[in-house]
């Protein structure tokens, strides 16, 4: 067991290092990127050199980097996220409700993907080299062939502009959330579709796939119970490591169709300079991210012996 | 090497034909991408020898702007992959090679760099780099060498060991010339087809970082800056914003089909499964 603590303790401390790194690299850019006081100061008229001084020590930014880095994670620490340079709300109601519409949309996404992509992929692996397979994988590899933003314009073209169906923007309902979705569960399936095409045929071959089949089961049952079942853990595995990738998704697409969601916050903070809410941000979700791959890296260490040596 | 497959031919005639417009684009669009027909706005597409591809609200040629922005959506792709290349697979090399203290740190170091996510990294860089083209490629570069580094790395520890490379220290072969003469060619292939796939998504990359207005500089003809345009006047032009996005799938799926090609026909144990 020590081996499995040894292994643990490795991984957490990788994590924490790298999401130490990404704030530090995120807080260390930004103050390069402009000066906040000056975007406060746009509005007010004629501003003298005295007056943005005022402001950068209202806001704290007269303190060396350092010490202005170091509240910021002590803060992040205590559950205090500072306030708002625009505006004065507090950080952490911005991230509050932001963060459970992008969760929402990141899962529901990923929910309908799994729906569309494991009967597909299953298909498509029990046909292998057949001509459904092959439409499978010529139209998933189209699908991982365009960017999803334009995914999204093409249906508010479609189901906003030409046929009126559905809103082209907004969260009012469940009628804002399909475009989104829909959006992102196609591209996520792209390669959903490849990922569960590919565990199969490496279980399909196996003695108990044909135990099961001389034993008279069932088709389906054999597919969905014997062989998807063990392939689950490389499954599980792949879909885990591609979160980074489905946040980063799901920020684009908050874009397209004006999501209020942790996407449009971060955006709105590097045009505004708005130092504390991107800090936050972006150490939410990269705390998010980094601890969803160690899930995945744990679970698959103390299940598969193999792994952990390494 | 199957020529005759269909990733192949489809892969390559995809790819090449993309590339042939992008170079002949000077002698074919004499009046050049940034020239406005001003009696000619907002034309639409399939009516007209002038403007096959329509017009934009400025009277712009979208398919002289689209084969100009392809001219961008390469030179990025392929610079940032080469310059991510060379370094990666030097770096990869001499790790693998020598082991070692540098070897640990770079293994760590690509840990680190692979578990941040990209996009909320590449959000604040663009902030500071601005819209540049130079500073995309290179900040592509550094974000994906450790990629190559890995690759390189793991064949070059496997080939070190073969017979052929124990016998040539054995005769007294110097490093450099056992690097570059026998491991390199054999550890070329997976880092072609790395560079292929990357290629494609670097081209995706681009895109999105240009629409988000982090990429290319919005006043240059490119693919994601078209399609941010584009959306404004969505209602009246659909063609502005739809073939600029053709335009990306039909080269991404050539790069990604010529990849897969190269990963099949090279790797011998996902010949079985795909």
């Amino acid at each position: 067991m020590a081996e499995v603590g040894r292994f643990l303790l490795r991984r957490l401390g990788l994590s924490v290092f790298v999401v130490l790194v990404v704030t530090l690299l995120v807080a260390w850019a930004i103050r390069l990127s402009g000066d906040p006081a000056m975007m406060l100061a746009e509005g007010a008229g004629s501003v003298t050199e005295q007056d943005l001084r005022n402001i950068r020590a209202a806001l704290g930014l007269d303190r060396p980097f350092w010490a202005q880095y170091g509240g910021f994670v002590g803060g992040m620490l205590t559950g205090d996220m500072g306030r708002s340079f625009m505006g004065g709300l507090p950080v952490a109601r911005m991230v509050g409700q932001a963060l459970p519409l992008t969760v929402m949309l990141a899962f529901l996404s990923l929910g309908v993907s799994l729906l569309v992509s494991v009967p597909l992929g299953v298909t498509a692996a029990v046909r292998r080299g057949g001509w459904v397979d092959q439409v499978i994988r010529v139209v998933s590899l189209v699908g991982l062939s365009f960017p999803n933003f334009w995914l999204a314009i093409m249906l508010v073209l479609v189901f906003s502009i030409a046929l009126g169906w559905l809103p082209p923007s907004g969260t009012e309902g469940g009628v804002g959330l399909v475009m989104p979705v829909a959006t992102m569960a196609v591209i996520l399936s792209a390669t959903n579709v490849r990922l569960v095409r590919s565990a199969m045929l490496e279980v399909l071959g196996a003695q108990y796939v044909t135990v099961a089949r001389s034993k008279g089961l069932r088709e389906t049952v054999v597919l969905y119970k014997h062989a998807l079942r063990n392939c689950a853990i490389p499954l599980i595995t792949f879909i885990g490591l591609q979160f980074g990738g489905l946040i980063g998704g799901v920020v684009v697409v908050e874009r397209v169709f004006n999501w209020p969601g942790m996407g449009s916050l971060a955006f709105d903070a590097v045009a505004s300079r708005d130092y504390p809410v991107l800090q936050a941000v972006v150490t939410v979700l990269a705390g998010m991210i980094v601890a969803v791959n160690l899930l995945v890296d744990v679970v698959y260490g103390l299940v598969d012996p193999r792994v952990r040596g390494q | 090497m199957r020529f005759r497959s269909f990733e192949f031919i489809v892969g390559a005639g995809l790819t090449g034909a993309m590339v042939l417009a992008v170079v002949l684009a000077d002698v074919v669009f004499e009046a050049g991408a940034e020239a406005m027909d001003l009696a000619m706005r907002l034309a639409v597409p399939f009516r007209s020898w002038a403007h096959p591809l329509g017009t934009d609200p400025l009277g712009r040629d979208v398919l002289a702007r689209v084969v100009s922005g392809g001219r961008v959506s390469l030179t990025v792709g392929v610079l940032s992959v080469l310059s991510a290349a060379v370094v990666g697979t030097g770096a990869g090399l001499v790790a693998g090679y020598y082991r070692g203290v540098w070897d640990t740190v770079l293994m760590r170091w690509a840990d680190v760099q692979l578990a941040l996510p990209f996009i909320l990294v590449a959000l604040t860089f663009a902030a500071i780099l601005g819209t540049d083209m130079w500073k995309l490629i290179l900040f592509m570069a550094v974000a994906q060498w450790v990629q190559y580094a890995r690759v390189v790395r793991s064949a070059t520890m496997v080939l070190r060991e073969r017979d052929f490379v124990v016998s040539a220290v054995a005769v007294g072969v110097r490093d450099p010339v056992i690097i570059w003469r026998h491991i390199l060619p054999n550890a070329a292939a997976p880092v072609l087809v790395l560079m292929t796939l990357n290629v494609a998504t670097n081209i995706l990359l681009e895109s999105s970082l240009t629409f988000l207005g982090l990429g290319i500089d919005p006043m240059v003809p490119s693919w994601g800056g078209m399609l941010a345009d584009g959306r404004t006047y969505l209602q009246t032009a659909w063609w502005v914003s739809v073939f600029p996005g053709l335009a990306i799938m039909l080269t991404v799926l050539g790069l990604n089909l010529l990849g897969d090609w190269l990963r099949d026909s090279t790797d011998p144990t996902t010949r079985s499964v795909s």
